[in-house]
């Protein structure tokens, strides 16, 4: 029953995305997505809660008894992500501040418990770890390039803020895509989030959707040829 | 099974289940326990360092030689203040002299929500500099008051109540000197009148901010 690394990565990042497939924690994803550095930071927070949760929770799989699963998952997810909090306060301050209520919600976001319950309950510690980050890290690219999209068309810039996370030295990193831009309040407003998700999902399905139009074209064009 | 027996199974069943939740509580614990005491130290310093590079935005450096974070002064709820719980105030110092004052001003009437402020005042009752700490206006409307989003907040610089009148202590659609965005009146009329206020407090209260002495 061992599914492939490979096949547990590709479930988290294209087929099983959190964000623009399953859909869950969309709270999170609409809130911060302002700029790209806000979205990925918070996205790659939630992915090492995820992969720390699913590790920590699959080795005492069995220890746990189903009645009382779901508060001990979220009592485990809840003290890992007050560690997390505590950290990013402590070394990482000013992205403390911009994140701020973000962070601790990311116990009530449903992508987390959803695999904790759904993936490390019933599998070895490492493909879980494996599974939570690889869900974790396909949330945080929905979340980085939601927040690039807001970002670029809301104010023009890309990586505004990264000097929060990695110091005053990131400044240099910042690019202003549009210069003399006056900004557009719409796309950073709550609006622009579900206008840019829905852009991001349609963009997902036109793709799986071209990709099944090739394959069907493949097993066809034999036949057609025969025909004609 | 006879009824009792099932009662003793069940009563261990529950029993069991709560050690184990019990356990898992005590670990999670211990764990954030071990990380506050890890991290405690850091984040203090942070917020501390933060706050600091607050106070030189709106009072440079060479004007004090004390610590300001030390040098403290509580002020009670204050009308002028606006504050409804107990404020800090921090007192600048030049070779034991006061020479200046930090206060924090809570606006209660703007747009949405209050608008808290930091505002540096030199001994002489002149503005040294206002920054707006937290606010919940408009995006892109009423948040020009906010340094990050526009100067606006530096029109106050090296003002005070002796340089102009009252009547002046106005956006300029009221009649006063204050420059502001149309549409977006009601958040500077309320950050003015929080200044103006911070300063009259500061006039009342000198003697009792001049006394600290940390």
């Amino acid at each position: 029953m061992l599914t492939s690394y490979k096949e547990i990565a590709s479930n988290g990042l294209w087929k099983q995305n959190p964000g623009v497939v399953q859909l869950l924690g969309l709270c999170p994803t609409l809130a911060v997505t302002t700029t790209a550095v806000n979205g990925l930071s918070l996205g790659l927070a939630t992915a090492l809660v995820m992969a720390a949760a699913n590790g920590a929770v699959s080795p005492v799989r069995t220890f746990i008894p189903s009645e009382i699963r779901v508060p001990v998952f979220i009592l485990v997810i809840a003290a890992l992500v007050t560690v997390i909090d505590l950290s990013i306060n402590a070394f990482a301050h000013p992205l403390h501040k911009v994140l701020g209520i973000f962070i601790p919600l990311i116990v009530v976001n449903c992508i987390v418990l959803a695999r904790v319950e759904s993936f490390a309950a019933k599998n070895a510690p490492t493909p879980s770890i494996v599974d939570g980050f690889s869900m974790g890290l396909g949330l945080a690219l929905v979340l980085g390039l939601l927040g690039a999209m807001r970002e670029i068309v809301g104010k023009g810039t890309l990586f505004s803020g990264l000097d929060l996370a990695f110091g005053p030295g990131a400044k240099q990193f910042i690019l202003t895509v549009i210069p003399d831009y006056h900004g557009f309040l719409l796309a950073v407003l709550p609006p622009g989030a579900f206008l840019g998700l829905g852009s991001l999902i349609a963009l997902r399905n036109w793709i799986e959707m071209r990709k099944a139009a090739k394959q069907s074209a493949g097993v066809t064009s034999p036949l057609s040829a025969v025909s004609h | 099974m006879r009824l009792p027996e099932i009662k003793s199974a069940l009563f261990q069943n529950a029993l069991r289940t709560a050690a184990i939740m019990l356990a898992f509580a005590f670990i999670g614990t211990l764990l954030l326990a071990s990380v506050f005491d890890v991290t405690r130290a850091p984040i203090e310093a942070s917020e501390k360092a933060a706050r600091l590079s607050l106070f030189k935005e709106i009072l440079a450096a060479e004007n004090y030689d004390n610590d300001l974070l030390a040098s403290q002064v509580t002020i009670a709820p204050n009308a002028l203040l606006g504050n409804r719980l107990p404020s800090i105030a921090n007192v600048a110092k030049q070779q034991q002299q006061t020479a200046g004052v930090i206060l924090e001003a809570i606006a209660h009437d703007g747009y949405s929500g209050d608008i808290k402020l930091l505002i540096a005042i030199r001994a002489d009752g002149s503005i040294s500099g206002v920054r707006v700490l937290a606010h919940k206006e408009t995006p892109g409307l009423g948040d020009y008051i906010d340094i990050a989003h526009g100067n606006w907040i530096k029109l106050f610089d090296n003002e005070s109540l002796e340089k102009t009148a009252a009547e002046k202590w106005q956006v300029k659609k009221d009649g006063g000197q204050y420059d502001y965005m149309v549409g977006a009146t009601i958040t500077p009329r309320a950050v003015v009148k929080a200044v103006k206020q911070a300063l009259q407090f500061y006039q009342q209260n000198k003697q009792t901010l001049f006394a600290v002495n940390p």
